[in-house]
């Protein structure tokens, strides 16, 4: 089928070159100027030095101190233990908390089917800064929470619950964030299922916890892997959440990038901070295309 | 066996016990946060935590703000420049890529559209402001304009590349058949039946530019504020009920357009 006819190469160039240039050079671009500028000197004055040094990199482990001596320093090994630990944390409560949503949600009706699931990527396509300090009313002092605490006399009037700016205040920004993104992915693996497979298991005296554990969660494991790595991804560089309810206090990765370029001008380590992120990143993605490569092998052999 | 018996039986084993109740906490939680924030709007308190009474003062006292109208131009300006710059490209590439066959740069193409996704915002937002930065393109707007448009065409794309897929190509063949030539088929079939797919993409763009704050907030210089750093500014300063306000119009306004690109497509499937 030649619908376009002999110029076709040519068109199709065509079509494609404002796709190439502006990627090219509005994505690709800045991502190797950013690459240039992790490898250069910093400039008190904010910018950089043209000279090579891999001080932006060195200084994610190391500090100099006052005598010019490099010594270790474990503070920005905290906040990256620190991201990676709440990221973590978020995507398995994401995980428990989206699970059994996407599996009630996927043995509705169609029609029901696809109001709540409207419903559940609604919140994604709303102001994420908006949502996160809506948590602010909720968690803070004499907020929705505390409130309620004072009126059903739980707490005095004077003391805090002191729920803001802590770790816990990030986690539940995080998993708020970032739930829809897991539970779409389970859901369309989930919405596959043949429910007749867990007919089956009951005939042959499955307990509930059997089909759970035999059926329900290997078949939905594609939907499982790919939510938790739609969930941990944007956790790990996640900014908003840890500025607004951990106070700016507690850093995390993409929260500390942000500072060096928007107070500490330290440019070459913002920059090194951020390509280490963008690899973090990067072998994700790639440790998931090869899951999926050898999922999809071992559906054509079955 | 009365084939009552058998219904339920059969929803016995697909139901599970408790699922029903944990999926309305999950869209509890999905929803209470917004409906909180949209109920302390309407609070005529002039410190946001404290609830004294129903008002609608602080959505009056908006319009008075130059501020906040002046970032809600400059947000309305980046989306109405962004949003159609990105449906374009993403148009043109969607045709090549569905439409043209196998070719060498396919997948290229493809992993070009998606990268914006995959890498992290705040990653994309300080390459931008480095880039801009460093080689001293300091146009205002519209260097938020350019990265608006970057980011915007995965969204673009995505509707628009289904749109294509589930089109018929005997429609086209046909119209070819019938001596049509090739620009006026484009012109009378393709675009036609594309159209529904390029304004779901354009829906979406526009909501992901005005929505947008991490880019814009490294890439605006100052008098490029949008409505998202304004706010974020005022939150920063602590939570007033005009922030409140501002908040809620934003998110009933997107949840409005994506009502809207929602119930539209649902009409085109049907």
């Amino acid at each position: 089928m030649n619908i376009q006819g002999e110029n076709k190469t040519q068109n199709r160039i065509l079509s494609l070159l404002p796709l190439w240039i502006v990627i090219g050079i509005f994505m690709i671009g800045p991502l190797l100027v950013m690459a240039t500028v992790s490898l250069m000197e910093s400039n008190v004055y904010g910018g950089v030095h043209f000279k090579f040094s891999l001080s932006g990199y060195q200084q994610i482990l190391f500090d100099t101190n006052l005598f010019d001596e490099i010594e270790f320093n474990p503070a920005y090994i905290i906040i990256i233990a620190r991201s990676f630990v709440l990221a973590l944390a978020a995507t398995f409560l994401s995980l428990l908390i989206g699970f059994p949503a996407a599996y009630y949600i996927s043995r509705q009706s169609n029609r029901v089917k696809n109001i709540l699931i409207f419903l559940v990527t609604i919140p994604f396509w709303t102001n994420l800064l908006i949502r996160t300090f809506a948590w602010i009313i909720i968690l803070g002092k004499g907020g929705v929470i505390e409130s309620s605490f004072n009126f059903l006399g739980l707490l005095d009037k004077e003391s805090s619950l002191n729920l803001m700016y802590t770790n816990t205040a990030i986690l539940i920004g995080l998993v708020y964030s970032y739930l829809p993104l897991m539970v779409l992915p389970i859901y369309a693996s989930l919405e596959k299922m043949d429910v007749r497979l867990l007919e089956a298991a009951t005939d042959l005296y499955s307990s509930r916890i059997e089909l759970i554990r035999k059926i329900i969660f290997p078949l939905s494991m594609p939907g499982i892997i790919g939510g938790s790595i739609l969930v941990f991804v944007p956790c790990l560089g996640a900014f908003i959440a840890p500025d607004l309810l951990g106070g700016g206090k507690k850093l995390l990765l993409g929260s500390l990038i942000q500072f060096q370029f928007s107070y500490a001008r330290n440019w070459p380590f913002g920059a090194a901070m951020a390509m280490f992120l963008l690899a973090l990143v990067i072998l994700i993605l790639i440790f998931n295309a090869k899951l999926n490569r050898r999922h999809r092998k071992y559906e054509a052999q079955r | 066996m009365k084939p009552k018996d058998k219904k339920t039986k059969f929803r016995y084993v697909w139901n599970f016990p408790g699922f029903g109740g944990w999926t309305a906490i999950f869209f509890g939680f999905l929803y209470i946060p917004i409906f909180v924030l949209v109920c302390y709007s309407f609070n005529s308190s002039k410190f946001a935590m404290i609830w004294t009474g129903f008002s609608f003062r602080w959505y009056t006292k908006l319009f008075s703000n130059d501020d906040i109208q002046s970032a809600t131009i400059n947000s309305l300006i980046i989306a109405f420049s962004a949003a159609p710059l990105a449906t374009i490209i993403a148009t043109f590439s969607a045709l090549a890529i569905v439409r043209g066959g196998e070719f060498r740069s396919r997948e290229l193409s493809n992993g070009l559209i998606t990268l914006p996704l995959m890498v992290p915002e705040i990653v994309t937002a300080v390459a931008t402001l480095i880039f801009f930065a460093s080689l001293g393109i300091n146009f205002g707007l519209m260097n938020v304009i350019i990265a608006h448009t970057v980011f915007c065409i995965p969204f673009a794309y995505m509707p628009i590349k289904a749109a294509l897929e589930a089109m018929d190509p005997n429609l086209e063949l046909a119209a070819r058949d019938l001596y049509s030539d090739k620009p006026s088929t484009f012109r009378t079939i393709t675009l036609p039946l594309l159209t529904p797919g390029i304004i779901s993409g354009f829906m979406l763009a526009f909501v992901i530019s005005i929505d947008d704050f991490i880019i814009t907030l490294m890439v605006a210089g100052g008098g490029s504020t949008t409505l998202p750093v304004y706010i974020y500014s005022m939150v920063k300063m602590g939570v007033s009920p005009e922030v409140n306000a501002v908040s809620s119009l934003m998110l009933v306004f997107s949840i409005f357009i994506v009502t809207l690109y929602w119930i539209f497509n649902r009409k085109i499937n049907n």
